[in-house]
């Protein structure tokens, strides 16, 4: 059964598309950072973002969630279809969008709240629970799915910046999962964290996907050879080649992307 | 003036002796800069200190003690009848001898011994300058001497200049300190001398002002209160009203100028803002008297309110106005200081600007936002013309914004003005509020900063 999974996801990308971006440009201003990107995003998968420093990794996964609309000057051109619906059509509500795609940032960024309350802060926001109790549980598991729970299940009310810097990027996991999004969006979750944290958000990240679609920006190679199925290499602004993440490791076809995993530039 | 003159004068021969160092040094290095241990213009500096520093020092020691020695050799050569004065009128006849010798009152064509003793003043006045002078350049043009000496260029000038430099703002945060110092012993001692007329308690806790001292045994109606209740209670209406006012629009002001304003108009309703708080106090006190305390006098007749043309009320809302831009500015700061990654986070969860502004923002700057505002109200508790100009004089004891009540501030004031003994415990009375309200502003402030500064710890 395994086996034949392996071989599906080996030569054909995408099995279902969760998210469809076409020719996607977009601007900062006058400066335009991404060009023309084609990119289907495989639900329940984990698609890893590489690609040099300034390439547009975070600006491609900021616009999954229109994360952009709050830059000054920022604009974005093409489609970006969500289950089908184009996410930047005029009617579609941001607030939704964003219940729906989660992010999880570079750096753990709780609020200056109580762990519970970090976890409780969507959840109310969207108006998800009518009762204490069903709160509870959401935070409840919530922590449990981000493997925080036994850690922090008896100091829910001390505050979530207390943390260490792991923990407290698993509180943001947590923190998004809390809504039940559909698509998770990760923007380098490890870059501050040491080994063993990583190792430990690592493999959260591959329990997840059972049941979120996750896109991850790395600048480590190794941890998207570790934690995705599907790897696009982005360069000056292009998505230069996308595939199954053990073709573009084993099998570049373009020579930038080689040249990128050979370490010859980056 | 002279003196000034001599200072300038001295500034001009230390420029020249900063020229001679740097040639000098640069000439012992045969022209090339980089067999100088230190860049060319600190042996300039070098050779500059040593010829200013001790003789501006000189200068200002000399001018300090001239006065009292010159004072004190004319006093020695006065004949026996006014040597022998008692102390008072000696001192007296000095300001007398002094003034006709400035020119500031008429020589008497009677009196032959005060003629001597002026002449003798201003004689000895005139050698005490040459003698300056004379002294003063000497210095300097030791210190070029020994200074150019001392220049090769093995000569670690940059680590000396350096070392002075830290010792000149050492000497002058010193001179800060010792003020402040001197000015709150001052206010202590003169604050004990009340406090021996008047009782603590008395002061502190008595609920009638009316600060009055007999100047005869029977006069009547006279014999003086200095209960400050009222005037707390009066500083303390008046500083609420313009909380009231100030916090408010001051903090809507700073959320809109950090969270939304485009960058464009906080660069123009930043400064705007900020010119409020530029304006004379003076002037907030006539636009109170004569435009806010008719407006509501009228208002309230309107609404059959009988509010006086000098209440708490229009002090207040224009002290308030006044306070804005330290409300705003500083909360805008602190709020501008709250990391982006934290609004991000908030937007990346779905809540909209105004939720975030709530639920994330605004706690988090909270803390600064606090020490903000009591750093305007202990400015507001310190204003005191608009209150002058605006709430009168009248030590009422009342909670109601439409009457006449007075502040600490502006009973300092009333009972400064005019001639005054500077014994009696009217006058006294000034320095014991005075150090009331250094004390609570102090706390203010002190509070104020810890706040804020334990806030700033945690984001930077
Ligand atoms: N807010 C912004 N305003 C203007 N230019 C930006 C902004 N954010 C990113 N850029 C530019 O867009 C390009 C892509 O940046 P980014 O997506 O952050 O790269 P990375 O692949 O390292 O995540 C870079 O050249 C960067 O300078
Ligand atoms: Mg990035």
């Amino acid at each position: 059964m395994a086996a034949v999974e392996q071989t599906i996801v080996e030569t054909q990308p995408a099995p279902v598309p969760k998210i469809t971006a076409r020719s996607v440009d977009m601007y900062y201003g006058e400066k335009q950072a991404l060009f023309d990107v084609d990119l289907d995003v495989a639900e329940r998968h984990v698609t890893a973002l590489i690609g040099p420093s300034g390439c547009g990794k975070s600006t491609f996964l900021r616009c999954i969630n229109r994360m952009n609309d709050v830059i000054d000057g920022a604009r974005v051109e093409g489609t970006i279809m969500l289950d089908g619906e184009n996410i930047y059509d005029k009617a579609l509500d941001v607030v939704q969008l964003r219940a729906r795609v989660g992010m999880v940032f570079q750096k753990p960024n709780p609020f200056p709240k109580s762990i519970y309350d970090n976890i409780a802060y969507g959840p109310r926001i969207h108006g998800l629970t009518d009762t204490k109790d069903e709160l509870d549980h959401i935070v409840a598991t919530s922590l449990e799915k981000a493997g925080l729970w036994n850690e922090v299940r008896d100091r829910l009310q001390e505050p979530g910046t207390g943390l260490s810097g792991g923990q407290q990027q698993r509180l943001c996991i947590a923190r998004a999962i809390a809504v039940s999004p559909e698509v998770i969006l990760m923007d380098e979750p490890c870059s501050a964290l040491d080994p063993i944290a990583t190792a430990k958000i690592e493999e959260l990240i591959d329990e997840l996907k059972e049941n979120y679609t996750i896109v991850i920006v790395t600048h480590s190679m190794q941890q998207a050879a570790r934690v995705s199925q599907f790897t696009a290499f982005f360069h000056l602004g292009k998505l230069v080649e996308y595939g199954a993440t053990e073709n573009i490791f084993t099998n570049p076809t373009d020579e930038r992307t080689q040249g990128y995993i050979t370490g010859r530039f980056g | 003036m002279s003196t000034f003159v001599l200072t300038a004068a001295l500034l001009m021969i230390a420029y020249f002796a900063f020229r001679h160092g740097r040639s000098r040094a640069l000439a012992q290095a045969g022209g090339k800069s980089h067999a100088l241990h230190s860049l060319p213009y600190y042996y300039g500096y070098y050779v500059a200190l040593w010829c200013g520093v001790p003789a501006l020092l000189l200068v200002v020691a000399w001018t300090a003690l001239q006065g009292d020695i010159v004072r004190a050799l004319v006093v020695s050569d006065l004949p026996e009848n006014l040597r022998t004065l008692p102390a008072q009128e000696l001192t007296l006849l000095l300001n007398n001898i002094v003034n006709i010798a400035e020119g500031a009152a008429l020589m008497p064509a009677d009196n032959t011994d005060i003629q001597a003793a002026v002449a003798h003043y201003q004689n000895l006045q005139d050698i005490a300058f040459g003698a300056l002078i004379v002294l003063a350049v000497t210095v300097a043009v030791a210190g070029i001497l020994f200074a150019r000496g001392r220049i090769s260029p093995a000569l670690r000038a940059r680590n000396s200049v350096e070392q002075a430099a830290k010792w000149i703002l050492i000497a002058s945060s010193t001179v800060a300190i010792f003020t402040t110092v001197g000015i709150v012993f001052s206010l202590l001692f003169e604050a004990m001398r009340f406090f021996r007329a008047v009782p603590v308690t008395d002061f502190l806790f008595g609920l009638e002002w009316s600060p009055q001292t007999a100047i005869r045994e029977d006069q009547v109606g006279a014999s003086g209160a200095f209960g400050a209740v009222p005037l707390f209670a009066g500083t303390m209406l008046i500083s609420f009203i313009a909380m009231v006012v100030a916090a408010p629009l001051g903090l809507m002001a700073a959320i809109y100028l950090a969270e939304y304003a485009k960058p464009k108009l906080r660069s123009i309703a930043k400064p705007a803002l900020e010119i409020l708080a530029g304006i004379p106090t003076v002037v907030y006190g006539f636009f109170a008297a004569l435009t806010v305390a008719p407006m509501l006098r009228n208002s309230g007749d309107l609404f059959g309110l009988s509010i006086s043309s000098e209440s708490a009320l229009a002090a207040g809302v224009v002290m308030g106005i006044m306070i804005i831009p330290f409300v705003s500015s500083i909360s805008d700061d602190v709020i501008t200081a709250v990391p982006q990654s934290l609004r991000e986070g908030s937007y990346g969860m779905g809540a909209t600007q105004s939720e975030t502004i709530k639920n994330v923002i605004f706690p988090a700057a909270l803390p600064g936002i606090v020490g903000g505002l009591l750093l305007a109200v202990s400015r507001a508790i310190g204003e005191t013309m608009i209150v002058v100009m605006a709430a009168g004089l009248s030590a009422n004891l009342t909670a109601n914004p439409f009457q006449a009540v007075t502040t600490v501030t502006v009973q300092i004031v009333t009972l400064l003005v005019g001639d005054q003994e500077f014994d009696s415990p009217k006058t006294l009375a000034a320095f014991a509020l005075g150090l009331v309200l250094f004390v609570i502003t102090l706390i203010l402030n002190v509070v104020a900063l810890t706040v804020v500064n334990r806030y700033r710890e945690k984001y930077d």
